[in-house]
């Protein structure tokens, strides 16, 4: 067994800083949109709206039941070959997408789940005083179940960070791509991906603390 | 004035409502007694779509609802010309005791934030609440939950105002304190339909008393009349059960 080249591993941690960005801009705009698709597929499946609810049942049942990298290749390599516009679309836009797209299907089956569990008397209290079905939505049951969703939601929050890594099989320079990059150059490949490791693991981290005050403040109205 | 005609709900196959005839004079507070399961509630849930009607009409003034057409549009009327109290308070649990009466004058009846907000704290202080103003329904008593569902549906002044057994859920301890908020309301001669099995409460506060099974109407009058000399025997049957002594 050979010793660990201490002082490549220093030197990576600033080369490799430079793309952290890139990869939470990634995760996070994708999450932001998945969260809004979901959300809206959630509802759509709750208020049973037809045509749109099958529509809906068969994309979750797509997103979930196939692998993301198989998405992530479809939308990159395949679909230009059948829409010639879409070659355009560089490598960063395709990894949003198939990430939205993916974590959307799951997400909204939690959503669903959470807008179901709160309690008939809000839909009800909310009917009675006259909301139309987008106010009580918005103002009472969406909220009220973001409370419940919330731990889910930052799980899938988490495995989309991760998820970003994948978006180097189509050429996009984020995190994972660097590592690959500088691994090729160096030859230390267990440095590399140690080193890269440490990078996904400290941010899904800093993120756990976030979900604390996050949960923290959802759950403010009701504390006893 | 409000008329109801041949107002009927069926669940499951078995009517619940029984083609119901009702005219309410505007300020007029009628109670609403019977036994349990005999569509009581119904036929308040049924007024503003709670529940959907099967058939019949609602006539408020002017505007006739035939139920079995009502639109969303027409439907939302309804709710905005009725205040509802319900028997489980059903207080928005993510809006303070203040948000709770302020939110449906700013988001539906679009008034002003400020203002509804400021109408809220004067009905906190008037139902003897606003030291809670900001605190969250999880933080209130059963009391005290009920009595901001009850400030909520007086906020706006409605054509009519619907109570569900708005004692039903309490604690015995705090039924006292809801009854003597609800006396107050009914001071105020708006025009009140109340379920309720409190018949004193009933006795101080009705015009008039409708006894109510099997999803009709069996008899109605002067509280004078319905309690001391009711003429149906299902009447009777009912009050000796829960008055057993005053007949």
């Amino acid at each position: 067994m050979r010793a660990l080249d201490i002082e490549y591993m220093l030197g990576l941690v600033p080369v490799l800083l430079k793309y952290v960005p890139l990869t939470l801009g990634m995760a996070s705009v994708s999450m932001a949109l998945a969260l809004a698709l979901a959300s809206l597929l959630a509802i759509i499946r709750v208020a049973r709206i037809p045509v749109l609810d099958g529509i809906t049942r068969v994309f979750i049942s797509f997103f979930r039941g196939t692998p993301l990298l198989v998405q992530l290749f479809l939308f990159y390599y395949g679909l230009p070959q059948l829409v010639p516009v879409l070659t355009a679309l560089d490598g960063v836009t395709a990894a949003i997408i198939g990430l939205t797209l993916h974590f959307a299907a799951y997400m909204a089956e939690s959503i669903r789940a959470a807008i179901l569990g709160v309690d008939r008397s809000q839909w009800e209290a909310s009917k009675a005083i006259g909301m139309s079905m987008a106010q009580m939505m918005r103002r009472i049951i969406l909220p009220q179940a973001s409370r419940v969703a919330a731990p889910t939601l930052v799980n899938y929050f988490i495995d989309l960070i991760k998820g970003t890594s994948l978006a180097f099989t189509l050429g996009v320079t984020e995190l994972m791509g660097a590592a690959q990059k500088e691994a090729a150059g160096s030859f230390l490949y267990f440095e590399t991906f140690i080193v890269v490791a440490v990078f996904y693991w400290v941010i899904v981290e800093a993120l756990s603390l976030f979900q604390q005050r996050l949960e923290g403040r959802l759950s403010k109205a009701f504390v006893r | 004035m409000i008329k109801i005609r041949g107002l009927t709900k069926i669940y499951n196959g078995m009517p619940v409502l029984n083609g119901i005839d009702l005219d309410i004079e505007k300020g007029e507070r009628i109670v609403i007694i019977g036994p349990s399961g005999t569509g009581k509630s119904t036929l308040l849930r049924c007024l503003n779509f709670l529940d959907t009607p099967d058939g019949g009409e609602i006539i408020f003034d002017d505007e006739t609802i035939d139920v079995t057409k009502a639109s969303p549009k027409d439907i939302q009327r309804l709710r905005l010309r009725t205040s509802f109290v319900f028997q489980n308070y059903a207080l928005f649990a993510n809006k303070t005791a203040r948000e709770n009466i302020a939110e449906g004058l700013y988001t539906v009846r679009k008034w002003g934030r400020e203002e509804a907000l400021n109408r809220a704290d004067e009905i906190l202080a008037t139902i003897g609440l606003a030291d809670k103003a900001d605190a969250y329904p999880a933080a209130l008593s059963g009391g005290q939950q009920q009595r901001v569902g009850i400030g909520r549906a007086m906020s706006v002044d409605t054509d009519l105002m619907l109570v569900d057994e708005p004692t039903s859920a309490l604690d015995p301890e705090w039924v006292e304190e809801v009854l003597q908020l609800m006396k107050r309301v009914a001071d105020q001669h708006r025009t009140m339909l109340i379920v309720t099995h409190e018949m004193s409460f009933a006795k101080d506060i009705a015009d008039r008393v409708i006894f109510m099974e099997g999803g009709r109407i069996v008899e109605q009058g002067p509280p004078s009349k319905i309690f001391s000399a009711p003429e149906d025997d299902r009447t009777k049957a009912f009050l000796r059960k829960v008055l057993p002594s005053a007949l």
